[in-house]
């Protein structure tokens, strides 16, 4: 391998410069600079569009890039794909399981792409169907899963071959709260046993829940990285208050910026940043407007995201 | 946690594309077995046994037929018939569902695996599908009385490289196609029907209008069928079989290299 590159990059897993893709006319990354640590779960946050599918599919070396360097486990997509391949897994964002086949079958085969003995893989299977929940449904075939049996099982599959990197491309999108909830433990518990993780989403509680760091793209850029926790501190207030007023007797943003620090108004709501939600509640009482609902939250990753980009993330 | 993995090499990735193949038609054989076989079955039964027997009493028939019955004459183009019409069909939606609906291709490349391999695998596994079912279509034909020696083995493997030389070509086509839209009915009806009737599989080319032929010397099933029955029969020519041999390798590379290309091309974009 390439010693002098292993140690410039420390523990990085992944270290992009100026990564660029262009497909045509369109540029979908334009300059994007990230570092994965290993051990770390890092996260891409934007709205659909924003170019982070199109970053992860150059990390996952299955799309080469069109400018910039990178650099995955040490080495270069470029030259050394298929190697980079198998020791990283693929969660993509579309499911792509055989369906014609049993949830067994599609560990065992996706596993001997990797070179693993048949003994192996069929050990392998059935460690990964008890950590996926799927023990039961070993030997149905895959098409009448659920969606979260489905996702659970591409996921398992991504670990087939023990990879040191776990690539997940909107791993729960489409997904009902309670089969969210139960991927994101074993997310968590993949990221305990020290199982790197980079995860693209356009939902701001999974990017809280999971990401140790994460960065926000719009428009195929970077426009900020760090924790979910100092994103909100760096770019936001402690506290939101939320306004929902009759379309008649909503004021103008003006007339209430003097009570908060900022305002931001939605089609539906207006929202108020402060540091402290209720006073600023009871200014607005004072201040004679009359609200029809009212109510306040922590700063979230999605003010962040409006306060960046001046959108919602989801649209 | 560190695994020291090293990718599969390049033959090794193939066969394991076959093996996923395999697993699958494990399966699904059921479904399959029905179309593969008995629809060469159905055209024995219909050409060979039935119209065969008014065929036979003719005098002009045995002049084309070199003297042989004709199931004897029409079993070996059979061969290469089906070998040809499985593989088109097997290249067409198949591959389609790969790339779009199921998406199993996405899966294999996203492991070490690589474009080229799984366009080669696929082949791989059509032309041992092709070889399989002809097997089991020699042992047909010989209960009804239609081989006459150990040549139809050779028949079978010219048979092969013909349906390997379409389903290259026709696969390279379907990883072009991004919607079915029709592409291909176009393909079975404009090209592979009209090549089944118009090869030299019923009756010799040369029955056929002066104008026409030459559309025949292009249908790589007129020289599979050639070669099929020079081997069925007894009856090699070497330099007609060594230029039947060349037009179908030719064509197999050319859509072999296609083929690696466009798969390279929809799968790492």
């Amino acid at each position: 391998m390439i010693p002098v590159t292993v140690s410039d990059m420390g523990d990085g897993l992944v270290q992009a410069r100026g990564l660029r893709k262009r497909f045509g006319e369109f540029e979908a990354v334009r300059g994007v600079d990230v570092d994965v640590a290993r051990g770390e779960v890092f996260g891409f946050l934007g709205p659909n569009g924003a170019g982070k599918s199109s970053t992860m599919r150059m990390i996952g070396c299955v799309s080469p890039r069109t400018g910039g360097s990178l650099q995955v486990l040490g080495l270069d997509p470029a030259a050394d794909g298929p190697r980079i391949r198998a020791r990283i897994g693929v969660v993509p964002q579309l499911d792509n399981l055989d369906a014609e086949l049993t949830v067994r079958q599609n560990l065992q085969i996706y596993g001997r792409y990797f070179g693993l003995s048949k003994a192996h893989v069929r050990e392998k299977a059935t460690e990964l169907m008890e950590f996926a929940r799927l023990t039961d449904r070993a030997d149905d075939p895959v098409e009448p899963l659920s969606g979260g049996m489905k996702r659970r099982l591409t996921i398992a599959r991504a670990l087939v071959n023990d990879p040191e990197l776990l690539l997940l491309d909107e791993p729960t999108t489409g997904l009902d709260p309670q089969a969210r909830h139960l991927l994101w433990e074993r997310l968590y518990r993949l990221k305990r046993e020290g199982v790197t993780q980079i995860i693209t989403t356009h939902y701001m509680d999974e990017a809280e829940q999971l990401c140790d760091r994460l960065v926000v793209m719009d428009g195929g850029v970077i426009v900020a990285e760090g924790s979910p926790s100092e994103l909100i501190a760096r770019h936001s207030t402690r506290e939101v208050l939320e306004l929902r007023f009759d379309p008649e007797l909503r004021p103008a943003a003006a007339e209430l910026e003097p009570l908060a620090e900022r305002v931001e108004e939605l089609p539906d709501r207006m929202l108020l940043y402060t540091a402290d939600g209720e006073h600023t509640q009871g200014e607005v009482h004072r201040a004679g407007h009359r609200p029809q609902s009212s109510l306040v939250r922590r700063s979230s990753l999605e003010d962040v995201f409006l306060r960046l980009t001046g959108r919602t993330l989801v649209d | 946690m560190t695994s020291s993995l090293a990718p599969p090499g390049y033959g090794r990735g193939v066969l394991i594309v076959v093996e996923h193949f395999w697993t699958w038609y494990r399966r699904n054989w059921r479904a399959t077995a029905v179309s593969s076989v008995l629809q060469p079955l159905l055209f024995l039964l219909a050409f060979g046994v039935g119209f065969g027997s008014l065929v036979d009493r003719g005098g002009g028939a045995a002049a084309a037929t070199g003297g042989v019955s004709y199931l004897v004459y029409l079993a070996p183009a059979l061969l290469a018939v089906s070998a040809v019409q499985s593989a088109a069909f097997e290249s067409t939606y198949p591959v389609l569902s790969g790339f779009k609906w199921q998406r199993i291709y996405h899966a294999m490349t996203a492991g070490p695996i690589t474009p080229g391999q799984v366009a080669l695998g696929h082949l791989a596994w059509v032309a041992a599908k092709m070889a399989g079912s002809g097997a089991i279509y020699i042992v047909v034909i010989a209960l009804v009385g239609g081989v006459t020696g150990p040549g139809i083995v050779v028949s079978l493997l010219a048979a092969v490289l013909t349906g390997a030389a379409v389903a290259s070509l026709v696969t390279a086509f379907a990883a072009t196609v991004e919607t079915e839209g029709g592409a291909f009915n176009v393909i079975f009806r404009f090209v592979v029907i009209p090549m089944t009737l118009f090869s030299g599989t019923f009756f010799p080319v040369d029955r056929l209008p002066a104008v026409v032929r030459p559309l025949a010397w292009v249908s790589p099933l007129w020289h599979g069928t050639e070669l099929a029955r020079m081997a069925a029969l007894g009856r090699w020519t070497l330099f007609p079989a060594l230029g039947h041999l060349a037009y179908l390798s030719a064509l197999l590379a050319v859509g072999v290299v296609l083929a690696t290309r466009l798969f390279t091309r929809r799968l790492a974009r």
